[in-house]
């Protein structure tokens, strides 16, 4: 049953104003138009068009043909929205997407038949497998930091899947969002998968309505949101949710090798990643070698003044500049970078040091180009700081010695873990990718995005002839029939099923 | 403090200690635990008895029997399931270590129903126990015997920080989901699933919910009968047809159903004998409360066998009705009782179209000799699980995962599907400090070639074996040295 629509208030009204500005293909986001496409996407979905394995395959190679054919539009509107360079847009943007739907098309029919189970004694004349389905309709809500791959490797997933769609691209990345918007009818099917585009409080409209799986990545706060509404409808989740990734730095390493990896890390798209080191927690040993090898780093990186870059990004906006700016101004000491220019949403690459727990930016999540490094003065002690912690989604160290790397992954718990490099664990299309705790549930990329946007049900086909067996199942119970069942039971120990007996 | 709050800040401390993790600890538990079943049948069965009326043969057979196979299964792959799992490499980590890593969640909590009042505990705190958690469990307080014997038996056999039991109503519940969790395993109805994760969700926990639906249960035209019926009197009536996987109502043509009833009755009195009431095998409705609910839906419908109950024993008599449609109340909610409603569809087209208006229910059954019919219902349809030409057998499958989808729930469980359920499958890529010369190419600033290089490594996967990787490794080295040399 649908909600009656509210009365208009004035931020309503002057909401829909704002959007009437935007160009006219854009779907507003208004509670009407989305239960408008969700019926359309259901009876799409009835049609069962989305079952069929060339359906599937037409459409996820039309979403690598739409990337192709359109690299220069997406390089363009990403250098509008974030000033990511070509080489990031194409390289973690596009391959990165393209990478997810070749493998699925590569692997589509395997995943798409059933998959057998070991059968046992009594069962061997019965079959018994687990086939994937579609969940019906899934909700996508990709963030703006790498808008075009949050969005489009879970709608890789949901489309292998035999899904329908309804995308809904941050406005944030306002430019990606409306390129998304103009191409995506013009490559996949029109009924079946929809992009809409909207605010934050566009959102709280849209989550009343009924999905089949809801696939968000974003913040904390609004990943709580999406849950309890979800909960309302008793919709799965996946929430791949932001927060500070540590990096520990130990005595033990190469420094110079570290300090680049760390720095390409952290400061490519001007430090806007969920998956980059947020914080780097410093042996205290290697603190000065390493601020020297980050400062060289930087300079190599992006010359000597990065505004002028082209390798080097801003940030998305002013809201977020303004975020990242106090924080420096609060938090420790800059030992490298620290100019801004707020016209510009610029940050140079910046470091940090002297910085306490307390500070705001160990505080707080930074989303900009500036790596505070915390000083330890042993691997345990970055052990007990990282565990007083949420578990982050990933969680970095750098160290030659096999045992630190062990135990730091031991003793601690993160969404993914990648010793002496980092970004790269969230890249890998055989590597499941996703939160744990504060830093979200569910899990995607590869086969794993498949699993999540199905249901896996389980089947056994009985044959209706032998009735033998089964009698011991039934009443009337008694001892002897008991017993008989007990010894069967005990051949079942070795095998997978106790149905020996059934 | 509430002693809720206090039994989950044990268990909090207990885990944090790290006892649980060590494969040995998680054995012995799951040993003490079967030892505990082993030692203490008589008095479980003799709580059942109290709550439904089990008798002490099905006792073994329906809620042990799966337990201790679920136990030896455990304990016999856990090295296997907890060791890390490896991954396909690309060309860029070939040298490097690319798995995933089973790890412990952390505290559980494990909210039990009331029908299998053992086993719907039990089975989630094995899988708890095998992923190396720590577990707060929360048996039903319907079922109060088993509730009280689980309080009592299970510290005295497996670790009491680890594993505390809390006992209590609806207030208690609720201080309990007000605690934070690593993940919350819950066993019960929608209206109560729907709070459960609405109360998770404010701490971004994880859920599974195993909730109910109405299975349907089609029988196609041609059929031997007299073993279809049989198989359907057995599942629907076990437990007085308290089985969340119950078939909860028959679609069949109008032609058969005056001989589906005819061949229910006639398997009811090969189970049950003459006298129902009498038998020591035919359970009983858990309480007053569900005994109205049941025989309040009989209300105005057409009883074709049985119908008779007795409030004050809880007794309501397998019942069939016949001539009823999709708007007859009985087809408005799950039933769990032993009332089992027969709807007349013209064709497999009908049956259909009938279950896919409906939610998605938890189990499908579909009778038939044609297999082309059973496979179009299983692809036609969803539904948590499907068993064909019989009843409830998915269930005890352990290579099979067990769950709802929809509004039957979500996550599944059983076997391995229960440990990794309740692990976080973290995936960890170790690296070494060298090769430094081939992530040049990413590094800034950033060019047209070195973009090409990427490319090339980037997209290639590889599926070796350790020689075919050794040779890979040689011209891989090579390649670095080539690469290194342009862009050093």
């Amino acid at each position: 049953m649908l909600p009656s629509p509210s009365s208009p208030s004035p931020a309503r009204w002057f909401r829909t104003l704002r959007r009437t500005k935007s160009t006219e293909q854009s779907s507003k986001l208004s509670l009407s138009v989305c239960t408008e496409l969700l019926r359309k996407s259901r009876e799409a979905l009835a049609s069962g068009r989305t079952l069929r394995e060339e359906f599937r395959l037409s459409q996820l190679e039309a979403l690598v043909r739409m990337l192709v054919e359109n690299e220069d539009e997406f390089v363009d509107v990403l250098h509008k929205d974030l000033h990511k360079p070509r080489f990031e847009t194409v390289l973690s943007e596009l391959i990165l997407v393209k990478n997810e739907a070749l493998f699925a098309v590569n692997n589509l029919k395997k995943w798409m038949n059933p998959e057998y189970v070991a059968r046992s004694l009594v069962t061997s004349l019965d079959e018994c497998f687990v086939v994937s389905e579609p969940l019906g309709v899934v909700l996508i809500i990709g963030s703006w930091s790498s808008p075009v791959q949050l969005n489009l490797v879970p709608l890789v997933g949901a489309v292998a899947a035999g899904n329908c769609v309804i995308l809904k691209p941050s406005e944030i990345s306002s430019h990606t969002t409306e390129l998304l918007q103009r191409l995506i009818p013009s490559y996949l099917d029109t009924e079946c998968y929809h992009v809409i585009s909207g605010g934050p409080s566009d959102l709280t409209d849209l989550l009343e309505l009924k999905f089949d799986h809801i696939f968000y990545t974003g913040s904390r706060a609004t990943g709580q949101q999406v849950m309890q509404a979800a909960a309302r409808s008793l919709t799965p989740v996946t929430l791949v949710l932001g927060g500070k990734n540590p990096c520990y730095v130990d005595r033990e390493c190469d420094v110079g090798i570290a300090a680049q990896r760390i720095a390409w890390a952290r400061f490519h798209n001007a430090g806007q990643s969920d998956v980059a080191p947020d914080f780097v927690l410093c042996h205290t040993d290697v603190q000065a070698r390493l601020i020297l090898a980050l400062r060289s780093c930087l300079l190599q990186f992006y010359g000597p003044e990065p505004r002028h870059s082209a390798s080097f990004g801003r940030l998305v906006n002013a809201e977020l500049f303004t975020h990242v700016r106090d924080l420096v101004l609060a938090s420790g000491k800059v030992a490298v970078g620290g100019e801004m220019d707020e016209a510009e949403k610029y940050i140079a690459p910046t470091v940090l040091t002297d910085v306490l727990e307390s500070d705001p930016a160990m505080q707080q999540e930074i989303r900009g180009p500036v790596l505070p490094i915390m000083t330890v003065y042993s691997a345990d002690e970055a052990i007990n700081y990282i565990r007083r912690k949420e578990k982050p989604l990933c969680l970095y160290v750098f160290s030659s010695d096999r045992k630190v790397i062990s135990n730091m992954m031991t003793c601690t718990s993160s969404g993914s873990f990648c010793a002496n490099d980092s970004v790269l664990q969230s890249m890998m299309v055989m590597l499941p990718f996703g939160g744990v705790g504060a830093s979200g549930m569910g899990s995607y990329h590869g086969r794993c995005s498949f699993n999540t946007f199905s249901h896996r049900k389980s089947c056994v086909l009985r044959n209706t002839r032998v009735e033998c067996v089964t009698y011991l199942r039934y009443p009337p119970y008694e001892d002897r029939s008991l017993s008989l069942m007990m010894w069967a039971s005990s051949l079942s120990r070795r095998s997978q099923a106790w149905c020996q007996i059934l | 403090m509430s002693m809720e709050k206090q039994a989950v800040e044990r268990a909090r401390t207990a885990f944090l200690t790290r006892r649980s993790r060590p494969l040995e600890f998680r054995a012995q538990q799951l040993k003490a635990l079967q030892r505990m079943i082993t030692e203490k049948e008589r008095d479980i069965a003799a709580a059942l008895k109290l709550d439904l009326n089990k008798n002490e043969f099905q006792t073994p057979l329906y809620e042990l029997v799966g337990l201790e196979s679920e136990i030896q299964l455990a304990l016999e792959k856990l090295p296997e399931w907890a060791a890390p799992r490896t991954a396909e490499k690309t060309l860029l980590t070939i040298s490097d270590e690319v798995y995933v890593q089973p790890e412990p969640l952390g505290v559980v909590l494990i909210i039990g129903a009331w029908n299998y009042p053992f086993a719907l505990v039990i089975q989630p705190l094995i899988g708890a126990i095998a992923a190396g958690n720590a577990a707060v469990i929360k048996p039903s307080e319907v079922s109060e015997h088993t509730a009280r014997l689980l309080g009592e038996l299970l510290p005295q056999y497996i670790d009491k920080d680890l594993y505390p039991v809390v006992n209590g109503g609806v207030p208690e519940t609720q201080e309990l989901l007000r605690q934070r969790f690593d993940h919350v395993f819950y066993t019960g109805n929608c209206a109560v699933g729907k709070l459960v994760m609405e109360a998770a969700a404010r701490h971004l926990t994880p859920v599974t919910l195993e909730l109910g639906g109405k299975s349907p249960c089609y029988i196609d035209k041609d059929c031997d009968l007299s073993i279809v019926c049989r198989r359907i009197t057995w599942g629907k009536y076990m437990n007085c047809g308290q089985t969340c996987i119950a078939p909860d109502y028959v679609l069949c043509d109008q032609s058969i159903q005056g001989r589906v009833v005819e061949e229910i009755k006639k398997a009811l009195k090969e189970f049950y004998g003459d006298d129902l009431k009498t038998s020591p095998d035919y359970g009983r409705m858990i309480n007053q409360r569900h005994f109205k609910r049941v025989t309040a839906l009989l209300e105005g419908e057409t009883v074709a066998l049985g119908g008779e109950s007795d409030e004050a024993d809880c007794f309501i008599a397998p019942t069939v009705l016949t001539g009823v449609t999709g708007s007859s109340k009985v087809m408005q909610e799950e039933i769990f009782g032993p009332v089992l409603p027969l709807v007349s569809v013209g064709s497999v087209d009908e049956a259909i179209r009938f279950i896919n208006q409906r939610e998605k229910p938890l189990a499908l059954y579909v009778f038939s000799y044609d297999s082309k019919l059973i496979k179009r219902m299983i692809a036609e349809t969803s539904s948590g699980g499907v068993t064909a030409n019989d009843v409830l057998l998915h269930y005890s499958i352990s290579a099979l995962p067990f769950g709802g989808v929809g509004n039957s729930g979500m996550g599944s469980y059983h076997g391995k599907h229960s440990f990794d359920r309740l692990s976080h499958l973290r995936s960890c890529l170790i690296k070494s400090l060298n090769m430094e010369a081939v992530n040049k190419v990413r590094y800034p600033p950033h060019s047209a070639k070195k973009l090409s290089w990427a490319r090339f490594f980037i997209l290639k996967r590889v599926r070796l074996g350790t020689l075919g990787r050794l040779a890979l490794l040689a011209a891989f080295v090579a390649l670095a040295a080539l690469v290194a040399q342009r862009f050093l």
